[in-house]
């Protein structure tokens, strides 16, 4: 309905605000008039589910978005199927240890390693984007609680992360298994569905580190190379360690772990599985609480 | 309503807010007056929630803004920097900040006919003008047709034609019995928009009082008179009580006597008067002189201590 059906429909009693609140014998005319200058405007409490809407027509109405988006899908399908034609291309140089232990799932699934980079960008500028603009003061005057901000934006960007990325995973391994030709398997095989589900999972888990972490940090460059850093600089640095260092430290940096859960022949002293998605939960609950004491303790 | 006790905002070791208890009250428009710096800006961001008091509370129409179920409906405002996505175009922006309280896209497309915008509304806002920048603030703050409007600077890059409509819109709000908070450093357009200001200096609140009585203060009563014969004029005004000061050889700044007094003064003793001019003290004047030491209010008008400080006073410069 719009606005001038609503005032046009007088309440139960018939009469208009103004005529009910005038005294008897004031001019009506002006009171119609004061009525007319301002329409009703329907507005309602601001709930989880509005602010998720207005993330969302946030997210849709930046191009910068869609691109970066459309990256992460290109990479993880490109990647996956460059390495699938280029496994099977140089299959007779390798090793035979090396032939039993390739693994088609990995192989075709490489491209996340380029793909949570992306995500990671996408996600920080998300939210350090309305911090460098001054957007954030709109948003918090809208929504002064802030704390369903922080929920509308993991949780769209999450979805969105997620359902992307497994459709790009199952056409990266798709077509990756195509392109390995007799090496290649099918989805039935095992560890396929695990491997597919799994690294859609692990680049979901980044996508909300890196929202909750643009809320910590704020600044777009101190977030994306906080994000390199943790995913891509940590994991090859820890190999300078001793090696007694490394087995205690490195399967707990959040890319080993999200490994273990979906990579069917993760590195030796990797954690299981469920030791790997325990592990991404709780640095997941880490940057959430720093995102949330962010929010509630410091000035916008 | 907007009322503020014992408002108090430090940063590290700098006080930019100290000690401020007022209330805007709804039905006229409150200017919010003082120098760059003075802590409007600062004092508007707490208004809203985004800046946390070190000290003391502020609450809009009873309650504080964060607690408000419909915030934009209580509060419309328009901070100084901006406060907008530049990639986003204005539409999207606007329906963004919609969506937080359902509110249509038909309004909308309201609020943007409203600021004159129709035609930009698809573009991106960062390639906005200050003014056209300006405009989509005040649609933001107007989008849920709030009973308070908070507008920081909102003049601020408006064309002539833009100012007298903000001007407009500010006193049909308040006409209409809302709360209207707009700050501005130009003494000169509060005089025309606002009916009562709360004037801020180094953060703390140096006067509360209407317009006119701002206006009154600023009304000066010193006389510029420029005469051949200003010693023997001097010595005739000091004798009868007036304070006179000589700015030239020809001119004296007398504090005191009307003008017309001091015409006739100078006709019963046969001295030519070659100007006889009342000293027009601007707004802008006025105000900085208040807010310039950071002063209590009444210390600096009506005081002729103030006016003794001024080079060559009459006993010295006539004889010497």
């Amino acid at each position: 309905m719009s606005t001038a059906d609503a005032r046009a429909v007088p309440s139960t009693d018939g009469l208009l605000p103004q005529q009910r609140s005038a005294p008897p014998g004031a001019p009506l005319p002006a009171a119609r008039r004061a009525e007319h200058s301002r329409p009703t405007v329907r507005s309602h409490p601001v709930t989880a589910r509005r602010v998720l809407v207005s993330e969302w027509v946030k997210f849709r109405s930046l191009r910068s978005t869609a691109w970066t988006l459309l990256s992460a899908v290109l990479l993880m399908i490109g990647i996956g199927w460059l390495a699938g034609w280029g496994s099977n291309d140089s299959w007779s140089d390798l090793s035979p240890q090396e032939q039993a232990t390739f693994s088609p799932v990995d192989i075709t699934l490489a491209g996340y390693y380029l793909a949570q980079l992306a995500v990671s960008v996408l996600g920080v500028l998300l939210v350090t984007g309305e911090y460098a603009t001054g957007m954030v003061r709109a948003t918090f005057a809208a929504v002064p609680r802030r704390l369903p901000v922080l929920c509308a934006k993991a949780v769209l960007f999450a979805g969105v992360t997620f359902v992307s990325m497994l459709a790009a995973a199952v056409v990266s391994f798709a077509g990756g298994q195509q392109l390995l030709d007799e090496h290649g398997i099918g989805f039935g095989d095992v560890g396929v569905v695990r491997g597919i589900v799994g690294a859609a999972g692990y680049l979901t888990a980044v996508a909300v580190l890196a929202v909750a972490l643009g809320f910590v940090i704020r600044s777009t460059a101190g977030g994306v190379a906080t994000m390199c850093g943790l995913l891509l600089v940590a994991p090859t640095l820890g190999l300078l360690l001793p090696k007694g260092w490394q087995e205690h430290l490195l399967p707990y940096l959040p890319s080993n772990a999200g490994a273990a859960v979906f990579s069917p022949h993760p590195s030796a002293d990797s954690l299981s599985a469920a030791g790997g998605s325990v592990t991404l939960g709780i640095w997941l609950l880490l940057a959430l609480a720093g995102a949330v004491l962010s929010l509630t303790r410091r000035d916008v | 309503m907007i009322n503020a006790e014992h408002l108090t905002k430090t940063y590290g070791t700098k006080v930019a807010v100290d000690d401020l208890s007022f209330t805007v009250q709804p039905g006229q428009v409150t200017g919010f007056l003082g120098p760059n710096g003075a802590g409007k800006s600062t004092t508007m961001r707490m208004i809203l929630g985004l800046d946390a008091p070190t000290s003391g509370s502020v609450t809009v129409a009873g309650l504080p803004y964060r607690e408000h179920p419909q915030p934009l409906k209580v509060v419309g405002a328009l901070l100084e920097a901006r406060a907008i996505h530049t990639s986003r175009s204005a539409y999207n922006h606007l329906l963004a900040l919609a969506a937080t309280h359902g509110i249509s896209a038909t309004r909308v497309h309201q609020v943007i006919d409203q600021v004159g915008l129709t035609e930009v509304a698809g573009k991106r806002a960062g390639g906005f003008s200050l003014g056209m920048g300006q405009r989509l603030g005040i649609a933001t703050a107007l989008l849920a047709d709030p009973d308070t409007l908070i507008l920081d600077e909102p003049v601020n890059g408006l064309d002539p034609e833009g100012i007298r409509w903000i001007r407009d819109l500010l006193r049909g709000f308040a006409a209409e019995g809302r709360t209207v908070l707009v700050s501005s450093h130009l003494m000169s357009e509060m005089a025309l928009t606002a009916e009562h200001v709360l004037v801020l200096g180094r953060g703390r609140l140096l006067a509360d009082l209407p317009m006119s009585a701002l206006l009154a203060q600023a009304a000066s009563d010193v006389v510029l008179v420029r005469t051949p014969a200003a010693d023997k004029l001097a010595q005739a005004l000091t004798a009868i009580g007036a304070t006179v000061s000589r700015t030239e050889v020809d001119a004296l700044e007398v504090t005191g006597p009307t003008a017309g007094r001091i015409g006739d003064l100078a006709r019963d003793l046969r001295i030519s008067i070659h100007g006889l001019v009342p000293k027009h003290v601007s707004l802008e004047e006025a105000f900085m002189d208040m807010t310039r030491d950071d002063v209590e209010f009444h210390a600096s008008a009506s005081h002729p201590e103030d006016v003794d400080g001024s080079p060559a006073p009459v006993g010295a410069g006539s004889t010497a």
